[in-house]
């Protein structure tokens, strides 16, 4: 009872310092976005407005920036209409940046559910088969096809996608501009992001295969195991019930990881196929300069990323606790 | 023969066994660097070789497929697909050799210095860097990219660059780590060598090869990034062919011309299958595994 007891301090302890160094690093990201409006040659104001500003814009701009009180006072400016969830306005499309994410987030956040239920769904059972046999020719021909699906970015992986599934073999709702809303037809959603979701999946699906793999190699030469096997345990048992646990704490580390390249790679796989998420959003502000969007788009990504990890640290800490006493 | 002789011939043919074993890189490691060689050859000579001008915009022969006039076909402008991507090798490996230059030379010696002076100069410069690290860099190149305008290739090697220093500097630091306790620093340390002598003479020549297999591996992670970006419209502009701008452009002629996707895509992950397979068989050659960092 009492080391029970301890062990929750050391947890909460170590949550503690995780939590101040996730508001430090949350700081600092809303510092770098804010200094990137002043990384534009020149006046920000007339490059963010362009050459047709009318007063009206310049006063809103000024609201919402401060660009004409000192540096410092800028940023405290920027930082309470930010916590106020006023992330400006676009003066381009003429909508707030904040509802432009908020219809566009919900998309990326299918994509990437999607594609880590299938990466997790795959990778666990095949890790196991192939654990169970290391060196064995299943490992090896899985080992060989991982590693080369490793050097295959994913907006490779779906132009070559696209060119098959939908080109060539003309499977309905794949291609390009196919997107269709959740809210329409949840069927014809599916299909239309199956592509991307598949992508963005490969590719966690490889990584997590291969750490998977390795540390179930090694917890199953723990005296543990052996001593289940005396039991007479099923093999399918050991594997799910004494093996994944110990194995599975590299996997969580690599995941929260992972997810900060599985947006950017989502970015693509959406601007390619003109789906109407962040990614597609991003590219475009950049396209049109539209600099106040992509600023909400990099702070909201950015600090999204940032919650991510910390709920996989936790997790992992869940899962392992030994791991917050050091 | 007594048994004990055999056994100790045994275990002297079995270990000069596992010696030869070791020193042994493998057929497909060399066939990877000389593909890599063929590569770096194309990019630094691809002005005197004869090839066409991958500008030069040939109307009379637009979307062909490949010929032995045009190697690899043509684009929907008439430009020599083959020659496109040899000129097209030169922005990834420009991009990733400068950045990693910056990545190294800061992060490197950093890491290197911290692990074996240790105390607060350590703790200070491992706290920054970890804080650093948990930044989304993915994400903190593309803000940075698309506000620093207008674009150039030398922004995109600094941006990348300054990216890689933490992850550098992590990698360096556990790596000399793993080597400054060893008996051997302290007996240069009693000798009276000097601390530069120990970190380049003593500790640099066991740390490199981790250096080298991680070099490899970033060089392959920033040729990705470079695709990446050229999709966002964040790298060369075009008509400077690189193999992410030609992959960018071939989407739109998808259908009318699938080899426009298909070579430059190949280039790309042959390029990174080699260095990630060198940087490898590197790693457990020299057998540098994450747990003895």
């Amino acid at each position: 009872m009492s080391l029970q007891v301890r062990f929750g301090g050391i947890l909460a302890r170590y949550l503690l310092r995780r939590l101040i160094l996730l508001i430090a690093i949350v700081f600092v990201i809303s510092v770098g976005a804010f200094y990137l409006i002043h990384l534009l040659p020149g006046d920000p104001a007339v490059v963010i407005l362009g050459t047709g500003a009318t007063p009206a814009n310049t006063a809103k701009l000024n609201a919402q920036l401060g660009l004409n009180k000192p540096i410092i006072e800028q940023y405290f400016v920027w930082i309470r209409n930010v916590l106020h969830g006023n992330l400006g306005t676009s003066f381009i499309s003429q909508t707030t940046v904040w509802s432009t994410i908020k219809a566009a987030l919900p998309i990326d956040v299918e994509i990437i559910v999607l594609s880590q239920i299938l990466a997790f769904a795959t990778a666990i059972p095949i890790a196991m088969r192939s654990a169970r046999k290391p060196d064995g020719p299943l490992d090896r021909l899985l080992g060989a096809g991982s590693f080369t699906l490793l050097s295959v970015p994913s907006f490779v992986l779906i132009v070559l996608l696209v060119l098959l599934v939908a080109i060539k073999l003309g499977v309905p709702h794949t291609g390009v501009s196919s997107y269709v809303s959740l809210g329409t037809d949840w069927i014809t959603n599916l299909e239309s992001l199956a592509l991307p979701a598949f992508t963005l999946g490969i590719g966690s699906f490889v990584v997590y295969y291969r750490v998977l793999r390795s540390d179930l190699i090694a917890t199953l030469q723990e005296e543990f195991i052996t001593m289940a096997r005396s039991k007479g345990i099923s093999q399918r048992r050991i594997m799910w019930r004494h093996a994944l646990r110990p194995s599975s704490v590299s996997l969580l580390g690599t995941a929260g990881v992972n997810i900060g390249g599985l947006l950017a790679g989502g970015f693509i796989v959406e601007y390619l196929l003109s789906i109407p998420g962040l990614g597609y959003m991003l590219i475009q502000s950049i396209g049109t300069s539209d600099y106040l969007v992509v600023q909400g788009i990099v702070l909201v990504v950015s600090v999204g990323v940032i919650l991510i990890n910390f709920a996989f640290d936790l997790l992992v800490n869940i899962i392992d606790p030994r791991i917050s006493r050091e | 023969m007594s048994s004990s002789l055999y056994v100790s011939e045994a275990v002297e043919e079995a270990t000069q066994h596992a010696r030869i074993e070791k020193k042994r890189l493998g057929v497909l490691f060399w066939i990877c660097v000389g593909w890599l060689g063929l590569n770096l050859f194309g990019a630094i000579f691809a002005n005197v070789l004869p090839l066409p001008n991958p500008l030069y915009q040939n109307y009379a022969a637009v979307n062909v497929g490949p010929s032995l006039h045009h190697l690899l076909g043509t684009d929907d402008l008439g430009r020599d697909i083959f020659s496109r991507i040899v000129y097209g090798s030169r922005v990834s490996i420009e991009v990733s050799l400068g950045s990693m230059l910056i990545g190294f030379g800061i992060g490197a010696p950093l890491g290197m210095l911290a692990a074996y002076r240790r105390g607060k100069f350590d703790a200070t410069l491992s706290a920054t860097m970890y804080c650093f690290l948990a930044f989304p860099a993915i994400i903190a190149t593309i803000a940075v990219l698309s506000f620093w305008t207008p674009r150039s290739l030398i922004k995109i090697i600094i941006v990348v660059g300054i990216a890689a220093i933490p992850l550098v500097y992590r990698v360096m630091r556990s790596a000399t780590l793993a080597y400054s306790t060893r008996d051997f620093v302290l007996a240069a340390k009693v000798q009276g060598a000097s601390d530069s002598r120990i970190l380049l003479k003593e500790l640099l020549p066991n740390i490199a090869p981790i250096g080298v297999s991680f070099l490899l591996i970033g060089i392959a992670t920033v040729v990705t990034l470079e695709g990446a970006l050229a999709f966002l419209g964040l790298s060369v502009s075009p008509p400077t062919p690189s193999w992410g701008n030609m992959i960018n452009e071939s989407l739109a002629i998808l259908q009318q011309n699938p080899w426009l996707a298909i070579f430059p895509s190949l280039a790309m992950c042959l390029f990174l299958l080699c260095l990630n397979f060198i940087g490898d068989r590197l790693r457990s050659h020299y057998d540098v595994s994450e747990v003895k960092l």
